[in-house]
């Protein structure tokens, strides 16, 4: 029985129960993140992090949610109206949409009834994922525009450019996964990886996969429409109150669901780390689910702890130039892989003898290459590790000459004489 | 009918390639019927929002939500993955790429209402009324004549909808796919060539390490010494001093080396704090005669 199957016939109350549990899911895990966040990289940064609010401090994001709910909603003069309160709402409703899709458990038994814990499983589940965080940089881009002011144009402007690029390599990561599972189904993704998960199979989709997810999610070191250190706070400068809490929660739950889609496409999904058959089964699917995904959330942390902001050149070069070809190159590599394996030409150790040596004709061929020559410039310049010139070893240093008695401005000493009676004068009046 | 069984005839429209069986493709079901009656004048409003709003990027967002409407119509119509695409093509990277240029234009630049060509506004009413009447006829036609044919083998048989299109797009029409791929390469390489500006060209800008390379070829690798700026006092005309107290001559500024003392006096007073200084006690009036009476 398929997944589809099974979801087909679920009453409407257990789909009311899913998306309830859903939306409390991601909701708690933003509250969890925040925290977790905070404490994680305060222990990177050797100081304690929040320890106040609650037990070891883990309320504190509830209290500082409660807190920016009840604070002044500023609205700016310039903002246009209806579009700078439609953004925040627009970034955060899709983020909640996309883990629809996302296959959270296997074949759970929820109040009697056989169900699948996952909302819906349509024949394109991954691309609901990318449809939604497609939409949502309308709400990042809008609320730049919206607000009426510099920094946050900026933002938007950075942000749109930077989704879009993105979003090309994330695809081109995604179309490995879907060559091998034959589906775009998400459930069907996890279903292809019982025997060996994708990660080990297309470990360049997997790295693409995650370093463009942290690109679409605008987290360190990709940060930069909101840039604190150049743009104020980017995007979300002008927004205050429950608005800003909405862009808030949005960037924490798109955080945990291209985790989750991390996980569902690479690691197995709510498959158990070692094949046992009885921890396959039911509800222990769930902890394994969330287990993978703390850990890709548990990277974001890391990243930001680590990892110093990247210039935007840069950062554009690393999607367009280095991202996007390599993605390329492998989607070419798998499908002829698949097409040599579909015409059954080859048996598995044949095909990888060849492989072998068309690789080390590749290594040999790169050994006969002749080392590229270096210009020789007349006038070249000595250079540092960092590639830039250093002063000649011969630069003549002239020699200090001895010091005479500081010369002393001859001003007039009138003025300060008559400001400091004044002052004098003022202190007994 | 109840609205529970409603809600679960959309459900069961909403995931079609799972349940061909339950739901016929050539039948309107309640949910379908529902579905259309709301996005269908969702996107009219879109559309008729875009052509009325006087902000471009008031217009942009109406455009966005006839995609989306569409997008999700196609939804329902039993072709999920064309729908997604339309949301992920349209919506996601082509408006996107409209909204960035808007933005870029400025906020604030509406459209200018004043007319160009005379008559034009008659012209295109009556132009657009027939054009409208000639489409709507055809079209009319067309729908209640045409039933689809070989819908649910479609999304039934092979693999579903998404191999299916797949195997179209790569067997039936793989010439028109790779021509239409074709132009679109052309498109982008003429952009670039059109766009491509020659950086070592004459009057370019020159890059960081061009500039550095250049320095450090000439004779000073070094930067120039600054004005003596806070060592003695805050004016930019300071010259800065070597160890043994002369001056050094690369310091000086050459605007201010040539401007006339004239000019400058104001500076120098100011300096020398022989200038006029404010006094706060000069607002009221009355402070001289205190200091007066003390």
């Amino acid at each position: 029985m398929t997944t589809a199957e099974l979801l087909a016939d679920d009453p409407i109350w257990i789909i009311l129960i899913k998306v309830v549990g859903i939306f409390a899911f991601l909701v708690v895990m933003t509250l969890f993140m925040i925290n977790w966040e905070r404490k994680v990289v305060a222990r990177m940064q050797q100081r304690p992090g929040p320890n106040r609010v609650g037990p070891n401090g883990w309320l504190q994001s509830l209290a500082d949610g409660l807190k920016l709910a009840f604070k002044e909603d500023i609205r700016p003069v310039l903002a246009d109206k209806w579009v700078f309160f439609l953004a925040p709402v627009i970034s955060c409703i899709p983020a909640f949409v996309a883990f629809s899709v996302i296959p959270i458990a296997g074949e759970v038994s929820l109040f009697g009834e056989k169900t699948s814990l996952q909302l819906v499983d349509l024949p394109v589940g991954v691309l609901v994922v990318l449809a939604c965080s497609s939409i949502g940089v309308y709400g990042i881009v809008l609320s730049g525009w919206a607000s009426g002011s510099p920094y946050p144009l900026l933002g938007a402007l950075r942000s749109a450019a930077q989704v879009i690029s993105y979003e090309i390599a994330m695809g081109l990561s995604i179309v490995g996964v879907v060559m091998f599972s034959h589906s775009m189904s998400t459930s069907d993704i996890v279903q292809a990886q019982s025997n060996l998960w994708f990660v080990v199979l297309l470990f360049p989709s997997f790295a693409i996969y995650v370093i463009s997810m942290v690109g679409e999610t605008n987290r360190a070191p990709f940060d930069l429409p909101e840039a604190e250190s150049e743009l104020v706070g980017g995007f979300h400068t002008e927004y205050s109150s429950l608005k800003f809490a909405l862009f808030f929660l949005a960037e924490y739950v798109n955080m945990v669901t291209v985790s989750a889609l991390a996980t569902t496409l690479f690691l197995g999904g709510y498959q158990a780390p070692w094949g046992g058959e009885f921890m396959n089964t039911g509800w222990w699917g769930l902890l394994w689910f969330v287990a993978k995904t703390l850990f890709f959330l548990f990277l974001f942390i890391w990243l930001r702890g680590t990892l110093p902001r990247m210039r935007y050149d840069q950062f554009m070069r690393l999607g367009w130039k280095v991202l996007v070809p390599i993605s390329l190159v492998w989607i070419v590599a798998v499908a002829l892989v698949r097409a040599l394996n579909n015409s059954g030409g080859f048996s598995q150790s044949q095909f990888l003898t060849i492989f072998g040596v068309v690789l080390g004709v590749l290594v040999l061929l790169s050994l006969l290459l002749p080392d590229r020559k270096v210009e020789e410039d007349p006038n070249a310049v000595p250079i540092t590790g960092g590639g830039y010139p250093v002063p000649p070893l011969d630069l003549e240093v002239p020699k200090a000459p001895t010091r005479r008695t500081p010369v002393v401005a001859r001003l007039p000493k009138e003025p300060v004489a008559v400001t400091a009676s004044k002052e004098a004068s003022d202190g007994d009046v | 009918m109840s609205l529970l069984n409603l809600a679960q005839d959309f459900l069961a429209v909403a995931q079609p390639a799972t349940e061909p069986a339950t739901a016929a493709p050539d039948v309107v079901t309640t949910g379908e019927a529902v579905a259309f009656w709301i996005l269908g004048p969702l996107s009219l409003a879109g559309a008729l929002g875009m052509l009325f709003a006087r902000n471009a990027v008031h217009s942009a967002l109406w455009l966005v939500l006839t995609m989306l409407s569409l997008g999700v119509l196609y939804m329902v119509q039993q072709a999920p993955f064309l729908g997604f695409v339309q949301i992920i093509v349209y919506t996601g990277a082509i408006m996107m790429l409209f909204l960035f240029v808007l933005m870029l234009v400025g906020r604030d630049s509406s459209d200018s209402i004043v007319e160009v060509l005379r008559g034009q506004r008659l012209a295109a009413a009556v132009l657009g009324v027939g054009f409208a009447g000639l489409v709507v006829g055809s079209l009319a036609q067309a729908f209640t004549r045409v039933d689809s044919v070989g819908l649910a083998a479609v999304n039934s048989s092979g693999g579903g909808n998404v191999a299916n299109i797949g195997e179209a797009l790569f067997t039936k029409y793989l010439f028109v796919f790779e021509l239409t791929s074709a132009l679109l390469i052309t498109a982008a390489v003429g952009a670039m060539v059109l766009a491509y500006s020659d950086r070592h060209g004459k009057g370019e800008k020159k890059t960081q390490r061009e500039l550095v390379e250049e320095r450090f070829k000439g004779d000073r690798p070094g930067s120039l010494p600054g004005p003596g700026v806070f060592a003695t006092a805050n004016s930019v005309a300071t010259p800065a001093l070597l160890p043994d107290g002369s001056v050094a001559e690369e310091s000086l500024s050459a605007l201010i080396e040539t401007t006339t003392k004239e000019r400058l006096a104001d500076d120098v007073a100011d300096v020398a704090g022989t200038a006029h200084q404010a006094d706060a006690h000069a607002l009221t009036g009355s402070a001289p005669s205190k200091e007066g009476d003390k």
